[in-house]
């Protein structure tokens, strides 16, 4: 069996990288022979969660309840899912690259005495059970052996379409309060603030991102660039240069230390396209790049591309539009 | 209360990634070499919670990336000299446990172990997580901001749902992200004095498993088939029109 850690929102749902690592595990299933795929996850589902797990080809989804669960702790959550797997035999174990992700899974692979592999995008041969991850951000790509059982991963983000299975059955709950030792609690989130408003969530859930880096030229270089992000309705996103001569926070900062984004268009302007930065924008589904450099990598790399100085390319684009919309 | 950081030489970001004939690590000769990003934050953490040790696992030129710490206040430094891309995760957080032991039986002992979430190289996101099962101590993970009071420490970061914060006695392992400090430049006499700091070499404790690497590789060179749009202001029509086909125009 095949169990997968799924994270809900607050409104309850799948996030969308839980399904898309359900519809790697159903990629594996198939290769495997049809094995069957349970997935656990926090807190009781909504009849329509379950419906939506059952429609990416889920049997059975473990539900983690009790006062364990009711704060995150990571090494409670791999207690729990390690007591699933005991129960169901699950030879893989596997989540979304995200930071809880990565933590659960960690805490897995350390609980259960195996190795744990980041960031997966493919698996190769079944025996031995071969991965290919990201590296270095993404520059790179690493084959590893996954030998011992459970075979333990996360799926990187967008390393597949998030799609329902083509015939599924239903799905059946299972409510579970496994029992947690108080070491495993010690490391628990004691407070939540609400996030402050316009922080990085927007510009992850953005369709259209505009992208600043060296080229805006100081913290005063953004006055076109902002008029640019309120006319497409879009979010503002830095490369980390920008953030680390302080121009602006890093919140707003795109790469392998910042968000990564998925947006329908991602406009980079002054932005050479270093790896540091190419690791958090390079899921964009079209880039149009405006770079003084005909050779950085972030215009060879983009959909489109203009050839200037950011200065004097977006106010132009920001006359261009507001003169069609009259 | 001391503090042991933990870091790594990594290639830098800005460098081509070019691999090395066996395609078991990145050529360093065509590569600049740097600490990782999150891990300048555990050290400048570390230095502001005073009394910092630094620490390594890597071949004779990660003695660069331990001057750099020690340039910028911590104030010892161990080096544990091996290949690194022989070492996985579990390797690597064993060789940290024994030097955490070590000291503690020579009666210094370190309370607290900060590293960085995950390094930019080979991006396990499981090194601290795996010390802590080594040590049986508490392990909090992806923070911006640490602080210690009477025997606690406090760390929080973005979640999911909003700002976390975790409250635990130490000793503990807390691994850290960019965005909650500056890190902060070394000074001239910052360098010179790093330059004095007498480096403590050790070997590793035992043979690596290993990272269960079969081989790099390098991702399929996409071909350039970007559509230019025009030099200049002149261009700006040809982006609006490109705006309106993509749809993101409509309002």
């Amino acid at each position: 069996m095949i169990l997968v850690l799924v994270e809900t929102s607050l409104a309850g749902d799948a996030v969308e990288v839980s399904r898309e690592a359900v519809t790697f595990a159903r990629d594996l299933s198939a290769a495997g022979g049809g094995v069957p795929i349970d997935v656990v996850l926090v807190g009781e589902p909504s009849a329509s969660l379950v419906d939506e797990l059952a429609a990416y080809g889920v049997r059975r989804v473990h539900a983690l309840t009790g006062p364990a669960f009711e704060a995150f702790s990571g090494a409670a959550w791999a207690s729990g899912v390690l007591a699933v797997r005991e129960t169901a035999g699950s030879v893989v174990v596997m989540a979304a690259g995200t930071p809880r992700g990565n933590e659960v899974m960690a805490h897995v692979g350390a609980r259960a005495g195996v190795a744990m592999a980041a960031n997966v995008l493919s698996f190769g041969g079944l025996s031995p059970f071969t991965v290919t991850r990201q590296v270095v951000g993404g520059a790179a790509l690493e084959e590893m052996q996954l030998s011992q059982r459970p075979a333990v991963f996360t799926v990187a983000g967008h390393a597949v379409e998030a799609a329902p299975a083509d015939a599924p059955g239903p799905a059946e709950v299972v409510v579970e309060t496994p029992a947690v030792a108080e070491a495993d609690l010690v490391a628990r989130v004691v407070s939540t603030e609400e996030p402050e408003p316009d922080l990085s969530g927007s510009l992850k859930s953005a369709k259209v991102v505009v992208g600043a880096g060296r080229g805006a030229g100081s913290s005063d270089g953004f006055g076109d660039l902002l008029e640019l992000t309120e006319l497409l309705d879009a979010s503002l996103g830095v490369s980390r240069v920008v953030t680390s001569l302080g121009w602006r926070p890093h919140h707003e900062q795109v790469g392998q230390t910042g968000s990564r984004i998925s947006p329908d268009l991602y406009i980079p302007c002054g932005i050479s396209g270093a790896i540091q930065h190419w690791a958090g924008c390079s899921s964009a589904k079209a880039i149009l790049a405006i770079n003084t450099d005909a050779e950085a990598p972030m215009v060879t790399k983009a959909t489109y591309a203009v050839i200037g100085d950011l200065h004097e390319v977006v106010p132009a684009i920001n006359a261009e539009i507001r003169r069609r919309r009259g | 209360m001391t503090t042991l950081v933990c870091i790594k030489r990594v290639v830098d970001s800005s460098s081509e990634v070019v691999l090395t004939d066996d395609a078991q690590a990145v050529d360093g000769r065509y590569a600049g070499f740097t600490m990782s990003a999150h891990e300048e934050c555990a050290v400048e953490i570390a230095v502001q919670l005073g009394d910092a040790t630094v620490m390594t696992l890597g071949d004779a030129d990660a003695v660069e990336q331990l001057r750099a710490a020690l340039a910028v206040g911590c104030t010892a430094a161990t080096h544990v000299v091996a290949d690194p891309q022989t070492f996985g995760p579990a390797d690597v957080a064993r060789e940290i446990a024994a030097v955490v032991r070590d000291s503690q039986e020579s009666g210094g002992g370190h309370d607290l172990v900060l590293l960085g979430n995950d390094a930019a190289d080979s991006g396990d996101f499981q090194v601290g997580i795996r010390l802590a099962y080594e040590l049986g101590w508490p392990v909090v993970n992806g923070v911006t901001n640490v602080s210690v009071a009477d025997g606690q420490v406090a760390a929080s970061g973005a979640g999911p749902d909003g700002h976390e914060t975790y409250r635990l006695p130490l000793p503990a392992v807390v691994t850290v992200l960019e965005g909650g400090v500056e890190p902060r430049y070394p000074t001239v006499p910052g360098r010179m004095k790093a330059k004095k700091v007498a480096i403590d070499e050790r070997t590793p404790t035992a043979e690596p498993a290993g990272p269960g690497r079969v081989r790099l590789l390098l991702p399929p060179p996409a071909p350039s088939d970007v559509q230019i749009l025009g030099k200049g202001a002149e261009a700006a029509p040809a982006v609006v029109d490109v705006l309106e086909q993509l749809g993101v125009l409509s309002r």
